[in-house]
């Protein structure tokens, strides 16, 4: 049981951060965020100067510890989050790596650690969410193209995608997961509509996405027609697995926040509240720990348990540090929506995460039947 | 960094699980409870895990040791903790080199604990701290005779760090053996015929086991590397919190059967009970946390 940096890790480390005390400072301002078009432009900037300075491909890197340490140095330098890359960079770009053709490696992986290209994700249906198989959005096959009808929903970033990651059934007789096909569809393709739809934060961070007749290419197919679900767990295990990591060391320096505002603000008094600070830093250190055990498994080639078992509980300890920073911000701070105070959008936002990329009860079942063996459920 | 048990630890903890199924059965642990004045120290294997290293563990090796680390120490421990094995283990093990015959397993060794409270006064042969005048009080677990005595013992801060750890790693074993038996039960008993396993309710409790105790883990395994106060703290809290929880929910698992003498589910949740109210206990550990952030993010 080792935790401390190997001398090439150590060397990357303080690499990273010489280099990150340079750049930051001569960084852009953000964009608010609600100006979409501002906010591609400014996370597609970011991903090209990580690019420029030898770090863009760092998310694909073989050495997952390394990727640990440039998640941990950036997010505790306060850099830019991947924001609108999270799709390409974190689990469509993986998922081409992994299945594609060398074409399709040298098309879509370039663009996407340059920072030309934001992908996002056209996975579930109105009617197809926690049951996925069910999907029905149908790629008939004409020639070689496929002719896609059919809608997608919760699709983030798709006003300002260049590239979607589909899922289409191509083969409806089959048995539900048989007859699925992961495609990458161009989005200024003829026939999509995007209607931007608000979330309960009140932005705009998903949409509907309508595909009508969409003609796309079998060329940008990934694996074989009908083979789509296997590509699809592919997918998805790099989103559960890998995505949330620099999230956990964001959160403890949140936390530490709210310490210091908690004793300005007088709130520190209470011990109640001071005790629940002190739970969720025990909570955040055990999930960072998690993950360097995680890692170091996965660096020694045997995929663990880790995806599911940390978004669990990863999901709900976040939500639980906002509810905390409601109460921290005391008397009106959990009801007046000040936007100029992030912890309060951020406490919104927070409630996506027991949903978004497969819900609580979802994984709680996968642990049950995959991890723990027990007999499938229904 | 590379977060995972090396060859040698992964050997030591076999080495550990197989001697103490050998000799710590289940015949063994109910032997032990079922004596009419309360549970008895078994002599021999207290000697037996003397030679076998349990207590000179971290002693150098010029000092008759083993000469291993705190690391190795937490997976001892953890392997105590699934069988239960009984006694006062970790003050034997922490008086080892300072108290004649504690290496060894020749000598027992017991201590008065910052709550006041005093585990196997009746069966050590050497009390650390102030025991004159101890009351015996009836323990909740059948296994762990517990005494008051008249004034706490602040202790010694190095050995209530290690004490809090060292709790939780058996804690950690204990969360990790309930988890494994509500599983057993819930794949083997059938209801509206099929296991109970296939019922999402039953899944869902099983699944929130095992999510304890691998946050547990990665916790105690890294304090038992970094021995950093904050750290300990936090294993602490998470390691108590799985054993507690997981008991209780594999009780559940375990439905009327789980309510009755017989189960050993029971000795499980008692004993997690017993060692979570050693120092360093919640309200402690979070408060130390607490203080943690500050001086942090100063
Ligand atoms: C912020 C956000 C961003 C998202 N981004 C994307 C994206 O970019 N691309 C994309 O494809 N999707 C995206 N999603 C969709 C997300 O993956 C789904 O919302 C999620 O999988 C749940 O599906 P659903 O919303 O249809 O809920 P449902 O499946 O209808 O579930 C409703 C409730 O029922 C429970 N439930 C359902 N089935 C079971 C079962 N078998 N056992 C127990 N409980 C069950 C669920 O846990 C949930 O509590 C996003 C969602 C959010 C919130």
């Amino acid at each position: 049981m080792d935790l401390a940096d190997t001398p090439q890790e150590a060397e990357f480390r303080t690499r990273l951060r010489e280099w990150l005390g340079r750049a930051l400072p001569s960084l852009p301002a953000k964009p608010s965020p609600d100006d979409w078009p501002g906010r591609r432009a400014y996370d597609l900037g970011w991903q090209r100067t990580l690019y420029d300075a030898g770090y863009g491909e760092v998310h694909w890197g073989a050495d997952p510890a390394v990727r640990m340490i440039f998640l941990e140095e950036t997010e505790k330098a306060g850099a830019p989050y991947v924001g609108a890359n999270f799709v390409g960079l974190l689990h469509a770009g993986p998922t081409v790596a992994a299945e594609g053709s060398d074409e399709q490696r040298a098309r879509w992986l370039p663009p996407v650690l340059r920072g030309e290209e934001v992908w996002c994700q056209g996975f579930s249906e109105p009617d197809a969410g926690s049951d996925l198989a069910a999907l029905r959005t149908r790629g008939r096959r004409d020639g070689d193209h496929y002719v896609v009808s059919g809608s997608k929903i919760w699709t983030s970033h798709a006003e300002v995608a260049d590239w979607c990651e589909l899922l289409v059934r191509t083969d409806p007789a089959a048995p539900k997961h048989r007859g699925i096909t992961w495609l990458a569809m161009p989005m200024d393709a003829p026939g999509i509509t995007v209607r931007p739809l608000r979330t309960l934060a009140g932005s705009n961070e998903f949409a509907e996405v309508f595909l009508d007749e969409v003609r796309v290419p079998v060329a940008n197919r990934v694996g074989e027609e009908n083979d789509g679900w296997r590509v699809t767990m592919v997918t998805l295990s790099f989103e559960r697995g890998t995505a949330f990591v620099g999230e956990v060391v964001a959160c403890r320096r949140v936390l530490g926040e709210l310490a210091l505002a908690a004793r300005e603000n007088g709130r520190w008094d209470d011990p109640v509240l001071r005790r629940r600070l002190g739970r969720l830093n025990a909570e955040f250190r055990a999930l960072w720990r998690l993950t360097q055990w995680n890692v170091s498994e996965a660096s020694e080639g045997v995929p663990g348990v880790g995806g599911s078992v940390f978004k669990l509980r990863y999901s709900h300890a976040r939500q639980e540090l906002y509810e905390a920073a409601a109460e921290v911000l005391g008397g009106e701070g959990g009801t007046a929506l000040d936007l100029e105070q992030p912890w309060l959008l951020d406490r919104l936002s927070s409630l996506s995460y027991t949903i978004a990329a497969g819900t609580s009860q979802i994984q709680h079942s996968i642990v049950a039947e995959r991890v723990l063996g027990l007999p499938k459920g229904r | 960094m590379r977060f995972q048990l090396t060859e040698d630890q992964r050997a030591l903890r076999a080495g550990v699980r197989g001697l103490l199924a050998a000799r710590f059965g289940r015949e063994r642990l109910r032997a032990t409870m079922d004596v009419a004045d309360g549970p008895e120290l078994d002599r021999g294997l207290w000697r037996e895990l003397g030679d076998a290293g349990f207590f000179s563990l971290r002693l150098p090796e010029e000092a008759g040791g083993v000469g291993l680390g705190l690391p190795e120490a937490v997976l001892a421990f953890e392997e105590a903790g699934r069988v239960l094995l009984p006694g006062p283990l970790i003050a034997t093990h922490l008086a080892a080199g300072e108290v004649p015959g504690a290496a060894t397993g020749e000598a027992v060794v017991t201590g008065v604990d910052g709550g006041g409270v005093v585990e196997w006064l009746e069966a050590a042969d050497v009390v650390r701290g102030d025991a004159a005048g101890a009351l015996r009080m009836r323990s909740v677990d059948p296994l762990t005779p517990l005494h008051r005595a008249g004034e706490p013992d602040a202790g010694d801060r190095a050995d209530v760090l290690l004490t809090s750890l060292l709790t939780a790693a058996e804690q950690l074993g204990t969360a990790a053996r309930v988890g494994e038996l509500a599983v057993q039960h819930a794949r083997t008993r059938e209801q509206f015929g099929r296991p109970i396993g296939a019922f999402q309710a039953v899944q869902h409790l099983c699944a929130g086991m095992l999510v304890r105790v691998e946050v547990a883990r990665a916790a105690v395994y890294a304090a038992a590397v970094t021995v950093d106060p904050a750290d300990i703290a936090a294993a602490r809290l998470l390691a108590d919190e799985a054993a507690v929880r997981g008991a209780r929910d594999c009780l559940q698992v375990h439905g009327g059967m789980g309510f009755t003498w017989e189960s050993d589910v029971q000795l499980y949740l008692k004993r997690a009970w017993v060692r979570a109210r050693r120092p360093g206990a919640v309200t402690e550990c979070e408060e130390l946390l607490a203080a943690a952030l500050l001086s942090e993010a100063l």
